[in-house]
């Protein structure tokens, strides 16, 4: 039994909504109680859909357990079909469910209904959304992908590939899938099926047809492109192209198997994003402390984005889904650092307070813990929330991407010649504290909570009385003096919590009981090495 | 029981048009005749955990553990957005396999998990154990547990159970098992106790203080809230004790208190200038004030009230509303907007009716006024465009969609999460419902 207060993922079956959600002309019955339901707002809420999920819910209740809940699941399932219609239905458990043990893929069979019907095994107690997103789309995958299919002879037109992985409420898989497509088709591909999101289940049927696989999501989409592989010989790309470098190794990776000539295709400028950072404007980032944080994908790529096309340093990678830790590890090891593997937030949130980044980069918990530590924060992974879901075309992959990646890393910090600025003239009025980026809006503490309060909670929920940081405390054996605190005020606030842990940390190892004005440039001396 | 667990047939399941009065579940008072469509499929609600939301805020001392799944704890961080800017007094303790296959002793693992919270939150001074579905089904004792618990941490800590399981309680019920559970607590007022008064429901601190000041004008007192903002602030019940209710879905709470020999006094529920009135004019006429007095105190927040509901009567007069299932504040806000504001309420739907205590409300409602109670989703949808209403009030799984498709619509959980009660709020209240016509009045777009 573990407590937690907030969860990076949801149980499994809300990740095969997620799929369901994504694909057009497939239906989800599922064994689960009314309160389950919810998962319909976090669709037609969060990512804004004008259309409800294609699920239905036998939401069962207590008076029926004794009687006869499988009686209850096969009226559901018969309702829907003759309701929606649909070309083929997935049927599963929720955790309750799972718990009664009616075996909702046996009685869906036994309904006789003529359209394919998918039963989903998806373990409430054990697995989590992505496995539950990944697992339904390889069973969907199975089940209906033709197996004869081979694609056609290659001579006389374009190669076709599959882009695997987007679904419902994806960060950002809109616009990728967009891009992704287009810098595709710059390449000489066309684009047979995007799944998931946006495949009917009768597509699904074609996908040995196309030449090969891009996997854009490997949380999502690598077990269906492990098994096409297997199926179809179809190879795969397994490079997502977020960030400038990682965009052009997957344009080699495709060429690699088109034979299409990649240096050729990469000699022009595709991105500004380097030339961006090139500029003398963007020195003032060199050395930024960043903490990187969310699915393993994105932040692997993330990491890399910040560390070569910025120029940042890494202070911190973690990842919440275990199931591809390994890949984190190695990833964090190349920049000497120790992956953060966890899903309890609350160890997050001590690492970001231990390491005072002046970066974070993360999802939407991360965003909450910086606006608390008052950290500047970007979000750049699942789970985000309604803010993350933009208007505007804002892909984080392909050239676009890297553009749009850029804005997003540069914009929550203090520009560079404010920054001069607020250390030359640490107590000019209008530079103080609470004044924040100049371009971004005031954070008081107050109006700070007011944001926070989600707006399905109008006015419920008067934060003031939890605010207090709960940061692993400070060293509270050491006193700072009188003149030494008023020194460490003087320091710009985006660099003071680092500046403060760092002299206690330096009086501590040192044996200091009180810090004053000497201790604090000594430390300061001490750690510029 | 109506429509049981229906036989697989070719026909969805039949909704039922009872011409029987409304089932009072137990209560003596049948309500007034009144056709009642009740309705088994698919419901489209949130389960009593819900409730966590906003009693974690109003009983300022008190953790909410829910003894729950990953499902759990996602349905609270995605109603109640991430609020975790403040570190929020609930969260889940989620059941694993481990649990499950008995490699763990769940009752251990309780223990564990409230000692630790305890250890760093020394600041709670109550503890909810809240049941869910899975610790149901696996048959939890949490109330046990909650002994155990209770023996050990007080007098520091006091642990309280209930459930909030979607298999027993839809929304609001949840804060109806919290309330009966702190029943449970309150000490025995002896019998030859002066006349109290209790005042049943959550409110917003706002409301609370406004009606404390009101009875005090009135000269009524002692009165107590349930519950109160410090979870172990609780009054003595007793024979002499009378429950006034704020909120319509207390159905449990005000059994319990009956059964220790507290009196519930018959109103209208407090929304509007009509129902804040009547209600309080039912709980002076229990203390035996003077009618005189009452009409001098109730009077000027009463035309105050109606003075400042002009505007959006103007706004909703003859439209119509559909209500889908929600949080049982249905039947009383639609009499509210039908009495006081002129809307046409063309379906009042509510998960659950209970008739005994909303008999004044269901009674003030237009004869031609449909009322269902339960729900299936998409029978009720059908009948929703066929009416094509001015204006839904809806879940928020089915707002976007039925914006999508032409209708207008209101977040019933604004209702919930609102200060709506009283004089001052009736205005607020009748705001809620004008702005989204208003907003699609504007848009260009
Ligand atoms: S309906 Fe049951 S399983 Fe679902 S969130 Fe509510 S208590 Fe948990
Ligand atoms: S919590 Fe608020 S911002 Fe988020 S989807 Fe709900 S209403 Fe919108």
């Amino acid at each position: 039994m573990q407590l937690a207060m907030w969860t990076y993922e949801g149980p499994p079956h809300v990740g095969a909504l997620r799929v369901a959600t994504g694909m057009r002309g497939l239906h989800y019955v599922l064994h689960a109680p009314q309160g389950d339901t919810y998962a319909d707002l976090l669709f037609t809420m969060i990512e804004r859909r004008n259309a409800r999920p294609p699920v239905t819910y036998t939401t069962f209740q207590a008076r029926d357990l004794g009687g006869d809940t499988a009686g209850l699941f096969k009226q559901a399932a018969h309702d829907a079909y003759a309701r929606f219609k649909p070309e083929a239905i997935i049927v599963g458990a929720s955790c309750t469910a799972e718990l009664l043990q009616d075996d909702p893929g046996g009685l869906a069979r036994a309904l006789d209904l003529p359209v394919p019907v998918i039963p989903l095994d998806l373990p409430s107690y054990q697995k989590k959304e992505s496995w539950g997103a990944s697992e339904t789309f390889l069973a969907l995958v199975r089940a209906l992908a033709d197996r004869s299919l081979t694609p056609p002879p290659r001579e006389g037109r374009r190669l076709t590939c599959n882009l695997l992985g987007p679904t419902a409420l994806g960060f950002r898989h809109r616009d990728d899938v967009a891009e992704i497509t287009r810098l595709l088709s710059e390449l000489g591909v066309d684009v047979a099926i995007t799944a998931p999101m946006g495949a009917s289940p009768r597509d699904l049927v074609r996908l040995g047809a196309a030449d090969f696989n891009v996997v854009l999501y490997p949380e999502t989409g690598e077990a269906a492109a492990r098994w096409l592989e297997k199926t179809f010989s179809q190879p795969a790309v397994r490079i997502p192209p977020i960030g400038h470098g990682a965009t052009c190794d997957f344009v080699r990776a495709v060429a690699a198997i088109t034979g299409a000539d990649a240096d050729a295709f990469l000699a022009g400028p595709r991105a500004r994003l380097p030339w961006y950072s090139r500029s003398v404007d963007s020195t003032y980032l060199t050395g930024k402390r960043v903490f990187v944080y969310g699915d393993a994908t994105h932040a692997i790529a993330m990491a890399r984005v910040a560390v070569e096309e910025l120029g940042f340093e890494l202070v911190g990678l973690g990842a919440y889904n275990r199931e591809f830790a390994r890949e984190v590890r190695v990833a964090a090891e190349r920049y000497g650092l120790t992956a953060l593997i966890t899903d309890d937030h609350m160890d997050v949130e001590a690492a970001i307070a231990e390491l005072q980044p002046e970066l974070v980069l993360g999802t939407q918990m991360e965003r909450h813990i910086a606006k608390r530590l008052r950290i500047p924060c970007a979000v750049i992974s699942a789970p985000v929330h309604v803010q993350d879901f933009p208007a505007r075309y804002s892909p984080v992959m392909g050239f676009e991407g890297a553009n749009v990646l850029f804005d997003t890393l540069v914009h929550p910090l203090v520009m560079g010649l404010e920054e001069h600025l607020l250390a030359m003239f640490r107590d000019d009025f209008e530079f103080h504290d609470g004044a924040g980026p100049s371009h971004l809006a005031a954070l008081t503490p107050s109006t700070a909570a007011h944001a926070a309060a989600p707006a399905h909670t109008p006015d419920a929920a008067p934060v003031a009385d939890d605010a207090a940081p709960h940061a692993p405390p400070a060293n509270d054996a050491i006193v700072w003096t009188a003149p030494a605190e008023k020194e460490l005020a003087k320091i710009p606030f985006f660099v003071r919590g680092k500046a403060r842990r760092n002299t206690e940390r330096y009086a501590a190892e040192r044996g200091l009981a009180s810090i004053d004005v000497e201790t604090l440039y000594d430390a300061k001396a001490h750690f510029a090495r | 029981m109506e429509v049981a667990a229906a036989p697989l047939s070719l026909e969805s399941q039949a909704g039922s048009v009872a011409e029987a009065p409304a089932r009072d579940d137990g209560c003596a008072v049948a309500p007034a005749a009144r056709p009642v469509l009740r309705e088994r499929g698919q419901r489209e609600v949130f389960c009593g955990l819900t409730g966590i939301i906003w009693l974690h805020r109003k009983i300022q001392d008190a953790f909410f553990i829910i003894v729950g799944s990953r499902t759990c704890a996602h349905l609270m961080q995605s109603a109640a957005g991430v609020m975790a800017f403040a570190e929020p007094r609930f969260a889940t303790a989620i059941i694993e396999d481990r649990d499950l296959a008995g490699l763990a002793d769940a009752n251990d693992e309780l223990d564990k998990v409230v000692d630790r919270l305890l250890a760093r939150r020394p600041d709670v001074k109550a503890v909810f154990l809240v049941g869910s579905c899975p610790s149901e089904v696996i048959k939890l004792d949490l109330s046990r547990a909650a002994q155990r618990l209770s023996a050990r941490h007080m007098p520091n800590v006091r642990v309280l159970a209930y459930s909030g399981s979607g298999i027993e309680t839809t929304f609001t019920q949840g804060e109806d098992a919290c309330l009966t559970a702190l029943v449970r607590d309150m000490p025995v007022a002896p019998a030859d106790a002066p006349p109290s008064l209790l005042v049943l429901g959550a409110l917003p601190d706002v409301v609370e203080d406004q009606f404390k000041r009101t009875f005090d004008a009135l000269g009524i007192g002692p009165v107590a809230f349930l519950p109160a903002r410090r979870a172990r602030d609780l009054p003595a019940v007793g024979p002499n004790t009378r429950l006034l209710l704020a909120q319509p879905f207390l159905a449990d709470t005000v059994r319990a208190l009956e059964d220790r020999g507290a009196t519930r006094i018959d109103a209208l529920f407090p929304f509007g200038a009509e129902g804040t009135s009547a209600w309080f004019e039912a709980a002076a006429a229990e203390f035996g004030i003077a009618p005189a007095h009452v009409e001098t105190v109730l009077a000027p927040g009463r035309d105050r009230a109606r003075r400042a509901l002009e505007p959006a009567r103007r706004q909703l007069e003859g439209k119509s509303i559909f209500f889908f299932p929600d949080s049982q504040l249905e039947p009383p806000l639609a009499r509210f907007l039908s009495r006081e504001l002129g809307m046409r309420p063309i379906e009042v739907g509510t998960p659950y009716l209970h008739g005994t205590h909303l008999a004044r409300d269901l009674a003030l409602l237009p004869a031609e006024t449909r009322l269902s109670e339960g729900q299936d989703v998409e029978r009720q949808l059908d009948r929703c465009r066929a009416a094509a209403p001015d204006l839904v009030v809806c879940g928020l799984g089915l707002a976007n969609p039925l914006e999508a498709e032409g209708l207008t619509t209101k977040w019933a959980i604004e209702l919930v999460f609102s200060p709506i009660h009283g004089f001052e709020q009736a205005a607020d209240l009748a705001g809620l419902f004008a702005r989204p016509l208003a907003r699609r009045g504007l848009l260009k777009v």
